[in-house]
């Protein structure tokens, strides 16, 4: 026989969010910040193939911390519901609301219904037409849903990260520039950085995931910034941080300008778009 | 339609489900209603009532390979479009051109290039040509039904293949039946109504070692030629300045030529048949 127990609904929802905080707080930090031409997205990720961000649709990326298991089938039915809808109605149908609002229902619904809450936090991020009508919505694990402005900030030191990002974000930098200040903003309280048990003083190219949402360029906005282009990025950061003032957002991009052999769509905006399998297709053979 | 209001209602158990990265396979649960080949085929022969379009070529040249379509679309003795496109990309490294029942050929095309894109976001990865053109198999198996009333669909396939050994041409072309038959071509190929013309033309223009320009000229001609003896293909139209569509797929990506250099190229083709005593 079962033991017959009582416990009010208060405590059961504390409990659960107690539960859920404590997962989310043990993983790394992810930062979604607005920048001139798009949305940057960064993460602290050693692995290269298990994802913390990704592409959900043509304007619309998607970032999340928590339990790799949990947010990727996640993901999956976020690019599933997208597919479906471009599908029967059209590609312009889709937008990152409707997104946002299936997830938080669904985040709900197991938070309320479900023995173990969901230990993730998503960002679902959306490029318009001009930097005011970008928009990033933040999810947590209870269902609730936040339309956030400039930038958002998941993981384990959140509030820190985004402590540090108030103080040096800036509307409308550039690609270099917004990167130098988030990936500054999440090696201040990286473990793996000078700030927790010693390393350099800046997280590297091998443990960040970088990628971001380009409004120029012609469908999918979504790109990866892998290895091969992040890198010399990142080594102009201290450069970037001595010039003053910033500079012409075409120079922030020359970096990711396509690699000579590399294939199309992999830095130039005008190509025929790779989304985000950019880097992933394999050398192109040369011919 | 209720199974895709999941912004109202949060994801169904199907949208969370981890299996496949198939987008047809996915329709194939969560709203089946929206596939091709699931609706119930007409009794009887309904070929001489919806648009067909007509001859595709494909061929390839050093560098990649070419695909480029007429402009006309038929319905029994009339031509119920001048300027249809047929041919179309499947995602950023191979295309795709349609001859048989227009409206079922680009549902099916439409189809097919969400599959590939999503695939290729939920695992990370592009599909492997060969993938690719299997997959396209078995989208026009599932339709041998209605293709027995009349409503056939015939693709043809071409691409760029990135794990081409080296020293391999990397342009590939592959063909199709109504059954599904999925068949590696040689250097060029066509399917269509003028099909037959086509390659004729193509087994005297083309060559293996051609360049690009080369090799869009001999597409173009072969085009010409199979609007020269079939109906249902058009030729290029000078008078309302429609001319073939085609597309090159090279190391570079897909892209589609220009109207301009195509026009340039069958005036030429035009300007040298008209010197030939009338002759054509």
């Amino acid at each position: 026989m079962t033991m017959p127990y009582y416990a009010s609904p208060e405590q059961l929802m504390r409990d659960k969010s107690e539960y859920a905080r404590k997962g989310i707080s043990r993983g790394r930090s992810v930062a979604v910040v607005t920048y001139a031409d798009g949305v940057l997205f960064i993460a602290e990720n050693p692995s290269s193939t298990l994802h913390k961000v990704g592409e959900l649709y043509d304007r619309i990326g998607f970032a999340a911390v928590g339990r790799y298991s949990e947010f990727e089938s996640l993901r999956v039915a976020g690019v599933r519901l997208a597919d479906v809808r471009g599908y029967s109605y059209n590609r312009r149908d889709v937008t990152g609301r409707v997104i946002a609002n299936a997830y938080a229902q669904t985040l709900g619904e197991v938070f309320t219904q479900q023995m173990k809450p969901f230990e993730v936090e998503l960002c679902v991020a959306e490029v318009g037409e001009t930097p005011e009508t970008d928009q990033l919505y933040r999810l947590t694990f209870d269902g609730s849903v936040v339309d956030e402005p400039d930038f958002v900030v998941m993981g384990g030191q959140a509030e820190a990260v985004s402590a540090n990002l108030r103080e040096h974000f800036l509307p409308g930098m550039g690609l270099a520039e917004a990167l130098r200040v988030g990936v500054q903003a999440l090696s201040a309280v990286s473990p793996a950085t000078s700030a927790g048990n010693g390393g350099p003083a800046l997280l590297t190219a091998e443990q960040l995931e970088v990628a971001v949402l380009d409004r120029r360029r012609p469908k999918r906005a979504f790109r990866r910034i892998t290895d091969a282009a992040l890198r010399p990025l990142l080594d102009r950061q201290e450069d970037a941080a001595a010039v003053t003032g910033e500079e012409p957002h075409t120079a922030a991009h020359a970096p990711s300008t396509p690699q000579p052999g590399a294939p199309a769509g992999l830095g130039d905006p005008g190509a025929p778009d790779t989304g985000g399998t950019a880097g992933s297709g394999g050398e192109a053979p040369t011919t | 339609m209720s199974e895709y209001s999941a912004g109202r209602s949060g994801f169904t158990p199907a949208y969370l489900d981890r299996v496949g990265s198939s987008f047809t396979d996915f329709l194939a649960v969560a709203a089946p209603d929206l596939l091709p080949g699931r609706r119930p085929v007409p009794q009887i022969p309904v070929g001489n009532v919806t648009p067909h379009g007509t001859t595709i070529v494909s061929v390839t040249y050093d560098g990649g390979v070419l695909m480029g379509g007429d402009r006309r679309a038929t319905m029994g003795n009339l031509i119920s479009s001048r300027d249809i496109e047929k041919v179309y990309p499947a995602d950023a490294w191979s295309v795709i051109g349609i001859a048989g029942a227009a409206g079922i050929a680009i549902e099916m095309v439409r189809l097919y290039q969400v599959e590939l894109e999503h695939y290729e976001k939920i695992e990370g990865l592009t599909l492997s040509l060969d993938g690719k053109a299997n997959r396209l198999a078995q989208m026009i198996r599932g339709n041998l039904g209605a293709a027995l009333q009349g409503l056939a669909v015939v693709p043809l396939f071409a691409g760029f293949d990135l794990d081409a050994a080296p020293g391999a041409a990397p342009g590939r072309i592959f063909s199709y039946d109504v059954t599904g038959g999925n068949y590696e071509e040689r250097g060029y190929s066509a399917v269509g109504s003028g099909s037959l013309f086509a390659r004729n033309s193509l087994k005297k223009t083309w060559r293996p070692d051609l360049d690009g320009d080369a090799a869009t000229r001999s597409l173009v001609e072969a085009l010409y030629d199979a609007a020269d003896d079939d109906s249902a293909t058009g030729g290029p139209d000078p008078v309302r300045r429609l001319y073939p569509i085609v597309y090159r797929v090279d190391a570079e990506g897909a892209v589609r030529l220009g109207d301009d250099e195509i026009a340039a190229v069958a005036t030429g083709i035009i300007d040298e048949r008209s010197a030939a005593d009338g002759q054509g």
